[in-house]
């Protein structure tokens, strides 16, 4: 079962806090040089899988490996191999960019002349090099993630994780990040595993694992899972989803799902679909037509849209939490 | 081995770079023991009388003043360990390939060291104490100073290890030092003080601090019998046993994984 050349294998991942069942049973594997991708709503267990695989966390049941190295019995040869982007900021901000890169060369033993090399390059990469000698706590939030991005690939980690590491940004500058994670894994060919739940974002990945409540629920290629919704989506908009739901049941066959705003539907003939179903019934405000995307794929799994799950309000309350003890320090 | 020692540097460096930036901080640090000195030692220097030829009560509160600031300087820096882990910086250093026991040495040590700046500048008042030192007994007394600064940063690193909030680290660390404080025989010698607290004030590291300090101040007068408990070298076995102890804890407290 575990073989060298995967760059993660987990098997029957488990971690209870007392009753509580954060992550329940995973299993997968990462190839290497594979971009693979976390992907589910908050509190999905994203996290904890990440604290697992890079020795922070004990699992309670289950194993795993990195790079070959178990993580509960060989800690310090997993971290050695892996670089680690957290969730929440990690940089130093009474230091400047320079001293944060530096004192992760001695945390991991980059020779000096090395450091030097390769902290140009990488702040270089990340276009930070005119920054380097400002504190970090004069930098946006973008700033400061492109900068832990670079540092934590100074030690030229087999391993890279990135637990979320778009959240909380304005949407340019998480465009741009993706572009540098791109560019970092096609120039350096490090193995990538990412979280996030933005759905969009995950499309970047070879490979998705879609996690919900602790569990797996799919895990295919971005292209595979989204085969699974089956056709094409159309989402109405209307004052009475209930009504627009059971006229669509009963007239046409087709289960609807919805959130807060629409309501959706898969049909494999979307085009035809939509007068049919406009004219059948009454009140229909607006329609849309698309390819499915991963978005689409969670609802189905789950019946659940990512949005309704929270997401959107612990963000924002991350973002204040970050703001205000930034402050406070 | 060699990682244990270069993550102790990198971690002491963080901690001496951050506090040179910090002005406030050191302006603060120049004028609170200038506070203490006088008001302490003028208010109290009528009321406490010793019929002890060449005694002047001054003198004897200003070993006592140095404890105090080296004791609130050294413990109230282990705070930093819990800013670490609520602003997250705590995490690049556990996530990385080195032991984890090298961050309470460094931070104990970074501790020590900015508790020890405080302690100088009140070498350069002694003048105004009324005591004179040679170059060997401020050479003696740094190195004193920075024996007591480790053993009190070690209890503050073993705290900050152990507490998650500033709230608790608060809340422990202001129920330890003022007794530790008030029975470091500062402001009175041991042989004074009531049968009851003299036991209390031989647990007390500062006590042993102090003792070392004034061991060094009165090391050719005739009071010396008077103010010191034991010599200079039972004190700082005492210490090193004590901060030993800490710190081994504190170490232990960093290696654990949840
Ligand atoms: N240290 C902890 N103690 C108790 N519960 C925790 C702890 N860490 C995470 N959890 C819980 O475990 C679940 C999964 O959390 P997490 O892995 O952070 O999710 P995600 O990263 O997908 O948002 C959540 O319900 C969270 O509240
Ligand atoms: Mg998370």
């Amino acid at each position: 079962m575990f073989r060298m050349t995967n760059a993660i294998e987990a098997l029957t991942l488990t971690r209870n806090f007392k009753d509580l069942v954060a992550v329940n049973g995973v299993s997968f594997t990462v190839g290497t040089g594979e971009i693979f991708g976390f992907l589910g709503p908050n509190g999905a267990g994203k996290t904890t899988t990440i604290k697992i695989l890079a020795t922070l966390l004990r699992p309670t049941s289950g194993r795993a490996t990195v790079s070959g190295y178990d993580v509960v019995r060989q800690a310090p040869s997993v971290r050695r191999a892996i670089g680690m982007v957290f969730q929440d900021q990690s940089l130093d901000d009474r230091l400047t960019a320079e001293e944060n890169m530096l004192f992760h060369c001695v945390l991991y033993g980059v020779p000096r002349q090395d450091a030097l090399i390769r902290m140009e390059e990488l702040l270089d990469l990340v276009g930070l090099s005119i920054r380097r000698k400002d504190l970090v706590r004069t930098f946006s939030g973008g700033m400061k993630r492109r900068l832990e991005l670079a540092r934590g690939l100074l030690h030229r980690p087999a391993v890279l994780f990135l637990d979320e590491p778009t959240l909380g940004l304005d949407p340019q500058t998480r465009s741009h990040i993706w572009d540098y994670i791109r560019t970092l894994h096609h120039e350096l060919g490090t193995t990538v595993f990412l979280t996030t739940h933005y759905m969009e974002e995950a499309e970047v990945c070879d490979r998705i694992g879609i996690i919900d409540h602790g569990r797996i629920i799919a895990l295919d290629t971005p292209s595979g899972l989204k085969r699974l919704v089956g056709g094409d989506v159309v989402m109405a908009k209307t004052a009475d989803k209930e009504a627009l739901l059971t006229a669509a049941r009963e007239r046409f066959g087709l289960p609807g799902k919805l959130d807060d705003e629409m309501v959706y539907f898969e049909t494999q003939r979307g085009e035809s679909f939509i007068p049919e179903l406009i004219k059948a019934v009454p009140g229909i405000l607006e329609v849309r037509l698309r390819q499915p995307t991963l978005e689409d794929v969670f609802l189905k799994l789950t019946g659940r849209a990512i949005r309704d799950t929270g997401g959107g309000i612990l963000d924002a309350m991350r973002v204040r939490r970050t703001v205000h003890q930034r402050r406070r320090q | 081995m060699q990682a244990f020692f270069a993550t102790v540097y990198i971690i002491w460096l963080r901690d001496v770079k951050r506090f040179t930036r910090e002005g406030t901080r050191i302006l603060a640090m120049l004028g609170q023991p200038l506070l203490y000195l006088l008001i302490m030692g003028q208010g109290l220097r009528s009321a406490f009388k010793m019929n002890i030829p060449g005694f002047d009560y001054l003198g004897f509160v200003y070993p006592g003043v140095i404890g105090m600031s080296v004791l609130f300087t050294a413990i109230f820096s282990s705070v930093s360990i819990i800013w670490d882990k609520q602003f997250g910086f705590l995490k690049e250093v556990l996530v990385a390939p080195v032991p984890r026991a090298s961050i309470a040495m460094g931070k104990a040590l970074g501790g020590s060291t900015t508790a020890c700046i405080q302690g100088a500048i009140l070498l350069i008042l002694a003048p105004l104490a009324g005591v004179s030192l040679g170059l060997g007994q401020i050479i003696a007394l740094a190195g004193l100073m920075f024996t007591m600064a480790f053993a009190v940063a070690s209890i503050g690193t073993l705290v900050a290890a152990r507490m998650e909030t500033m709230e608790g680290f608060h809340l422990i660390t202001n129920f330890l030092t003022l007794p530790m404080f008030l029975l470091s025989g500062a402001f009175f010698p041991l042989n004074t003080a009531p049968a009851w607290m003299q036991p209390l004030m031989r647990i007390d590291p500062v006590f042993y601090g102090v003792d070392a300090l004034r061991n060094v101040i009165y090391a050719d007068s005739p009071v010396r019998p008077y103010v010191v408990a034991q010599t200079v070298t039972v004190d700082v076995i005492i210490l090193l046993a004590f901060s030993f102890v800490m710190i081994g804890l504190g170490m232990l407290s960093f290696s654990r994984t949840e």
